[in-house]
């Protein structure tokens, strides 16, 4: 690819003290990063951008691609607003779309536990038909196995995605500069609310919906219309906080968010009340930030609303200053946004 | 949403920020003893907007942070066998005894769940007739009476796969504690606006004349903080030490009746151990003898709590307020959030847990030292 | 300690004194909690929900109270 020859760095990966995985490894949060950054990039990254958090790209004989996956365990397989199928292509699709990539191809990993109904199966099947087609991917090759009940929750999905890249200039943290705006596409917390709503058995009468969505028509259009787009991240687990956490420390850069600015819908607002938890920190499915330059903020804006996203500046970007951050402004001023260590839990306190 | 937003306004904040600072001729140390007045007053930034000279302390005021590592190695233990599922609060999921966390005892194939009521618990109950179910219940006055009436409705229904681990704690006696103690540095108090919902606050009456110190009955949001803060700094200026009561939408003198009566039926007062404060008289609840079958620790007779050992974590004197998170040798180093040595690291509204994620000067979150994956 | 979030009772369900439930909206999300403590709550009535339980009816006249004794402290004189 790029001819360095590069150095794995001799990073002493502690041997199993005992400890396991647990499930903050998966939230997203910390634990995560920590994970990949001690022990998977350790092993597979050849090049600082292996590895990067939405996808790879990389040129072969002149054609530009972008290249990612991801795998979907979510409980409960059916949610308000869409289920595990779906979430599987759209997921797919948004990591394309946020390295600036037209998704394309999609193939599709099935791990089955032995007993599930087969109609769930066709449910899914059909979900994912139907947000491919909405997405605009096809989904050329695939591959199933089956484990023995007890093994396997149900259903695991995987799937992997090829795209050709829109965006003339790279689209990473590394481009991101002082001064640029931060755009958010939309209200945020429903995917995570819906999710814990269903899985936790909330009782709330009221469902809430995930936002699961794919996201790569409106990113084309801003590709296309020729915005200086530094930076694309799609929400996931995590939330808004996580995500921008990532992109200035990864950056090196500082973020200034202005709370009033964020949307929360009210059922959401009222579901995170009574939960304790932050909405800066729940998961989203069809929601992403956009930073480009100050100059290009109303026209991504503008853009994006005739995309149908309400979309908003909800921040900008400003030199680290010795720490890469986020920062939220509040009544009594800025807090530093932290990394959550694991993943959000309702509180009683 | 109602109730809500009124009591979060910029703009009355700021005025009420301005008004304290018109009429604190000195410098006054209060202290709050809420993790839910702690959250709010960190995550909306109260302190900052306070004058110098006034110290704001988060005292133990939060059940998560103050129950006994023994109790949750106890409730690892009961989690861990075969035939329990076990049901808690989110709070105390990721809290650690000696032995590890609840979580971490999930992520070993313990039957751990977590409910938002001790009625999801009953309902398991209910649901799962060949499993054991017991709840943790956890907490101050305000959720007791939710934990007692769990217990009614399981006696009612004959529910015999349903227990209870209890560890509740009290408020004023802690108070006393605090007061008491020859190097108490607090000169004035906000009292937990919901634990005052449930018991009112006559109790807390005895105790500011006693030791000569207001005390701010006060609710949770920004202007209800601010509003306390000032009615309380007044007082400290005017040299009164009286018992008012900011959050009285919703806290009345004599609290609720109805739930106070179920409580003394329910529970009995005894003594509790308070993690990183060690033993303070009359400041728990427990089982009243009418209704010890639902006690977890009879029903697992062989399961013990194991004695609180004292290690490096100082959190008994941050509890206390005497030291500060920073004053620890161990803060940020040996002891994370992800990695908590005690009570004041281990829930968010631990005062070592909030400095941590909103103060201290680091280089980056993803950076963080201690512990390995 | 003590989550407790402001919600508004829309209706009472069937039970007695240690099993009324009453569905409770917040912000539009709807939650079904105990009325076991506010017997004299009301459809219309906001509540206080803590843990699953109502612990108490709010007072509007004392909260108007409180608004009204903060929009009391003048603007700081800018110099």
């Amino acid at each position: 690819m790029n001819g360095t020859t590069p150095i794995a760095p001799q990073c002493p990966i502690p041997t199993a003290t005992g400890e396991a995985i647990e499930l903050a490894h998966g939230g997203g949060g910390l634990l995560t990063h920590r994970l990949i950054e001690r022990l998977f990039r350790p092993a597979f990254a050849e090049a600082p951008e292996d590895l990067t958090h939405d996808g790879a790209v990389f040129e072969i004989d002149g054609a530009r691609l972008a290249f990612s996956t991801d795998s979907y365990v979510v409980r409960p397989l059916f949610f308000p607003g869409g289920d595990i199928g779906t979430l599987a292509i759209n997921g797919t699709v948004n990591d394309l779309a946020m390295c600036g990539a037209e998704p394309l191809y999609l193939s599709v990993g099935l791990v089955l536990e032995e007993g599930f109904a087969i109609a769930d199966l066709r449910r899914v099947v059909d979900s994912m038909r139907q947000a491919a087609r909405a997405a605009g991917v096809r989904l050329v090759t695939g591959d199933t196995k089956v484990v023995e009940h007890g093994k396997g929750d149900g259903l695991y999905i995987n799937t992997s995605g090829v795209g050709r890249l829109l965006a003339p200039l790279p689209v990473a943290p590394g481009r991101v500069r002082p001064g640029d705006a931060v755009i958010l596409s939309g209200d945020i917390g429903r995917h995570g609310i819906a999710i814990m709503a269903a899985r936790e058995g909330l009782g709330f009468e009221t469902p809430i919906h995930s936002d699961c969505a794919p996201l790569a028509m409106p990113v084309r259009r801003l590709i296309e219309a020729g915005v200086d787009v530094h930076c694309l991240r799609d929400l996931t687990r995590g939330g808004l906080a996580t995500a921008l956490i990532e992109i200035a420390e990864t950056g090196h850069v500082g973020i200034q968010l202005d709370e009033a600015a964020i949307a929360v819908a009210e059922p959401v607002r009222g579901a995170c009340e009574i939960l304790g938890l932050d909405p800066l920190y729940v998961a989203n499915e069809g929601r992403f930030v956009a930073l480009v330059p100050a100059a290009d903020a109303e026209r991504t804006v503008a853009i994006l609303r005739h995309c149908g996203e309400q979309a908003v500046v909800v921040g900008s970007v400003e030199a680290a200053n010795g720490a890469a951050a986020v920062r939220l402004g509040t009544i009594g001023g800025t807090r530093v946004l932290d990394m959550p260590s694991g993943e959000q839990l309702p509180r009683i306190c | 949403m109602k109730y809500v937003d009124e009591f979060r306004d910029p703009a009355a904040a700021r005025r009420c920020a301005e008004a304290i600072a018109r009429i604190a001729t000195r410098p006054w140390t209060i202290m709050e003893i809420c993790g839910g007045q702690t959250h709010a007053i960190v995550r909306h930034g109260i302190d900052r907007m306070l004058p110098d000279g006034i110290a704001l302390l988060h005292g133990p005021g939060c059940p998560v942070c103050v129950t006994p590592a023994g109790i949750i190695d106890a409730a690892i233990a009961i989690a861990s066998r075969p035939e329990v599922t076990f049901c808690s609060f989110g709070d105390m999921l990721r809290v650690p005894g000696e032995g590890g966390s609840l979580l971490a005892a999930k992520a070993r194939g313990a039957d751990v769940r977590m409910v938002y009521s001790p009625l999801d618990a009953l309902a398991i109950a209910r649901a799962y007739p060949g499993r054991k179910i017991v709840f943790f219940a956890i907490g101050f006055e305000t959720t007791a009476p939710t934990t007692a009436m769990a217990v009614l409705q399981a006696e009612r229904e004959g529910l015999r796969n349903f227990s209870l681990l209890v560890s509740h704690v009290l408020v004023p006696p802690a108070i006393e504690a605090l007061l008491g103690a020859p190097d108490n540095g607090v000169q004035g108090f906000l009292a937990a606006g919901h634990v005052c919902t449930v018991m009112g606050y006559w109790e807390y009456e005895p105790i500011a004349r006693r030791y000569g110190i207001p005390i701010v009955v006060t609710g949770f949001e920004p202007l209800d903080l601010l509003q306390g803060l000032y009615l309380c700094i007044r007082q400290l200026e005017e040299g009164r030490a009286e018992v008012e009561n900011q959050y009285s939408r919703s806290v009345q003198r004599d609290g609720n009746r109805t739930a106070q009566e179920v409580l003394t039926r329910v529970f009995a007062v005894q003594p509790q151990r308070w993690r990183g404060l060690g033993e303070i008289p009359a400041s728990g609840l427990g089982l009243a003898p009418a209704y010890a079958g639902y006690d977890a620790l009879l029903r697992f007779a062989d399961v013990a709590v194991p004695p609180e050992r004292h290690g490096e974590c100082i959190s008994g004197e941050i509890l206390r307020g005497v030291k500060k998170p920073a004053d620890c040798p161990a803060f940020g180093t040996r002891c994370t959030p992800e990695h908590p040595l005690g009570a004041t690291m281990v829930s968010s509204e631990g005062a070592c847990a909030a400095y941590y994620r909103y103060r201290r000067p680091r280089s980056t979150a993803l950076a963080a030292t201690g512990g390995t994956l | 300690m003590c989550l407790a979030v402001p919600g508004q009772l829309l209706s009472i369900d069937d039970g007695d004194a240690l099993t009324r439930l009453g569905r409770v909206s917040f912000a539009g999300v709807v939650k079904q909690a105990s009325l076991a403590y506010v017997p004299e709550a009301e459809p219309g009535d906001y509540v206080l929900v803590h843990a699953g339980f109502a612990i108490t009816v709010l007072d509007e006249v004392e909260a108007l109270r409180t608004l009204a004794y903060l929009a009391e402290f003048e603007p700081e004189d800018l110099p």
